[in-house]
């Protein structure tokens, strides 16, 4: 291949359809932009990318009240105006005011850096498409100072999304898409044994089996994902569950469960069969 | 080949061009892809936009390809089958109109367990494209139609619904453009809590030489009520879940003073629903009554049914029944603004039941270009 590309980390295991976005993604420029339930691995996929490809990630996590323009600078006029009063430094250059955001510290970098913006949907509607032009070109203006930061390296953007909002289409189609669905059962325990290497076998079985039959119950709000599962096993072991309670008596659940109802209907139908 | 898995895309509903053909490949040229698997994800990942296109995209390789694998169940595998089908101008042959629904479905299961492979065209089987009564895309009157997107619109029923199994939706219309259409609709006034009027009190403070001079205004708020009537039952129930979540988060972003949705099945009727499944209800005259004259109505609905349920009134023995058309009637003559959005494309529209309908309201094809039209009509003051 003519590129760097991603092969996965010893502690982020990924499928074959996700490499291959991400490879597109590398070898077309083009922003990667990434899909599925909250817990599959989304932000720490950028991560492992970085890690991978040996460069540093800069995280720009985006909030309901982010604007495009945060990502590329800020200009404290507040400060300047304080200074300007008080005398306390020099006002005459705009250039002390003005402060790169993260997408504009990526252009800026020296080296070739990952771009994460996390979670884009859940700024304003208009928000991605404010980004079109910044993503295209890698270059912004600032008009205070009539310069314009083109990227030294083009980052290697990845953005990741909940799909709360729709995006627009002109931004999808910008975009290589990959949709991380939930992980099978064998994928599990490679994604588990990454973080739990000591486990004991019997035991992941019956959590891996009491996993997946939580998450087919019906009506749950949140279904536990991975990162709950990791956080659950972490807690039995530490707390020495023997393996048969696991089945039978439910332990910690309140690790998978965050909310009351969830609890209650994960719990109910099992107690139905025992009597 | 690879143009050839375009315009497969293209016909499986991917909405993707010359664009994406070009930038698949640029990334072969860089050796993403080395075997067949590697072409199957790289290729899923420049033309689709989202999980629910996964589904066109597998169909659309698939056939590219030549190896479509059938999966061993076979009634698993009639429906996929079935929802694949093609869509095709209607025309009749056979003609079922005279057994009812129970016989239908009686048969139905009869030939279901009769048959024994996958079938398209002819006149007995289940399948598609044929003038046998179940199927789809059929062309037979009065038949009953298998999952999927009615094709020839003579099914009176849907068995085995599975539209929305799965990741996959059909994108009739795109959320986002209609919801940027939707603000059009805002109809702001200053009614709000006072607040600090910037400019005007940096404007007013200028020409006072320098001292200061506050100037207020009120808030900016929305006047509009909004009411949603929307056909959720058989071939509509795919656009009835966009279109909810559509006015629910415009109302989310401050567009409306009031909104309110109700659904329906085929046609008002006595009671209107108003949760999903529809089970919780209300009556009709109470939610009429209710309505200002103000109100915007939007009604969302193929419009296409039997004419009889139109026409005639639907009820169990013993109740007062007015037509499904009357009941229209009424809505139009309480709100003076009011539009009906219709997610078939208008060469669809010249069913009886469409046209009588559409004598009513002003129908708007459920588009974006159809809802700026129908937000124009909603804007008139009232």
């Amino acid at each position: 291949m003519s590129f760097d590309a991603f092969a996965g980390t010893d502690d982020y295991i990924a499928d074959d359809g996700l490499l291959a976005s991400v490879n597109a993604a590398i070898a077309l420029r083009r922003p990667l932009l990434v899909k599925g339930e909250p817990g599959t691995g989304k932000t720490m996929l950028a991560r492992a990318v970085a890690a991978s490809l040996n460069m540093s990630l800069l995280s720009w996590h985006v909030k309901s009240t982010t604007k495009a323009v945060d990502g590329q600078y800020t200009y404290d006029v507040v400060q300047r105006l304080n200074d300007s009063r008080f005398g306390d430094a020099d006002v005459s250059d705009i250039r002390n005011y003005i402060r790169l955001g993260v997408m504009g510290q990526a252009f800026a970098s020296d080296e070739r850096v990952v771009l994460l913006i996390d979670e884009i949907d859940k700024a304003d509607l208009e928000f991605p498409n404010d980004l079109l032009r910044e993503l295209d070109e890698m270059a912004f203006h600032i008009p205070e100072l009539d310069e314009t930061v083109a990227a030294k390296h083009r980052p290697v953007v990845i953005i990741t999304s909940n799909a709360e909002k729709e995006l627009p289409d002109a931004f999808l189609r910008r975009c290589v898409f990959h949709f991380i669905s939930f992980p099978e059962r064998v994928q599990m325990e490679q994604i588990v044994r990454v973080h739990h290497p000591r486990l004991d076998q019997a035991l992941m079985d019956r959590a891996l089996d009491r996993f997946f039959a939580f998450r087919k119950t019906t009506g749950l709000r949140k279904p536990p994902s991975t990162s709950e599962l990791v956080d659950w096993l972490t807690v039995l072991s530490h707390a020495g569950v023997d393996v048969e309670s696991v089945q039978t008596g439910d332990p910690f659940l309140g690790v998978l469960f965050k909310q009351e109802q969830d609890l209650v209907a994960a719990t109910a139908p099992k107690r139905r069969t025992l009597y | 080949m690879f143009v050839e898995l375009l315009i497969s895309a293209r016909a499986r509903g991917l909405s993707v061009g010359i664009g994406e053909h070009l930038t698949l490949l640029e990334a072969l040229s860089k050796g993403v892809a080395t075997d067949i698997d590697g072409l199957y994800h790289l290729g899923r990942a420049i033309y689709c936009r989202s999980e629910t296109e996964y589904d066109a995209w597998d169909l659309a390789f698939a056939e590219t390809f030549q190896d479509a694998k059938l999966p061993p169940d076979l009634r698993e595998n009639l429906v996929q089958w079935l929802e694949q089908a093609a869509e095709r101008e209607a025309k009749a042959e056979g003609d079922w109109t005279h057994l009812d629904r129970e016989e239908l479905l009686k048969k139905f299961l009869e030939r279901l367990a009769e048959q024994k492979e996958r079938h398209d065209g002819g006149n007995h089987w289940i399948g598609t494209k044929g003038t046998s009564p179940f199927g789809h895309s059929g062309h037979a009157k009065g038949g009953m139609r298998v999952g999927g997107a009615g094709g020839g619109r003579q099914a009176m029923n849907m068995a085995l619904e599975r539209r929305w199994e799965g990741y996959r939706t059909d994108r009739v219309l795109d959320i986002r453009d209609l919801q940027v259409v939707l603000r059009t609709l805002r109809d702001l006034g200053r009614v709000g809590r006072v607040e600090l009027d910037l400019d005007e009190t940096i404007d007013q403070t200028a020409k006072n030489a320098g001292d200061i001079e506050i100037v207020e205004r009120r808030e900016r708020k929305n006047r509009l009520d909004v009411v949603l009537l929307m056909d959720a039952g058989g071939s509509m129930a795919p656009h009835a879940r966009r279109v909810e979540q559509l006015f629910t988060a415009a109302s989310k972003l401050d567009t409306f003073k009031s909104f309110a949705s109700y659904t329906f099945h085929n046609c008002i009727y006595r009671w209107l629903y108003t949760d999903d499944a529809q089970r919780d209800r209300m009556p009709t005259h109470e939610v009429l009554a209710n309505l200002k004259p103000h109100t915007r109505l939007v009604f969302v609905g193929d419009a296409s049914m039997a004419p009889y349920e139109l026409f005639s009134g639907m009820s169990w023995p013993g109740e007062d029944a007015l037509s499904g058309i009357e009941w229209l009637r009424r809505f139009k003559a309480r709100c003076s603004a009011s539009v009906w959005l219709n997610p078939d494309p208008p060469r669809l529209w010249r069913h009886p039941t469409v046209s009588a309908i559409g004598g009513i309201f002003p129908m708007y094809e459920l588009t974006v270009s159809g809802m700026r039209d129908a937000v124009k009509t909603l804007r008139v003051p009232v």
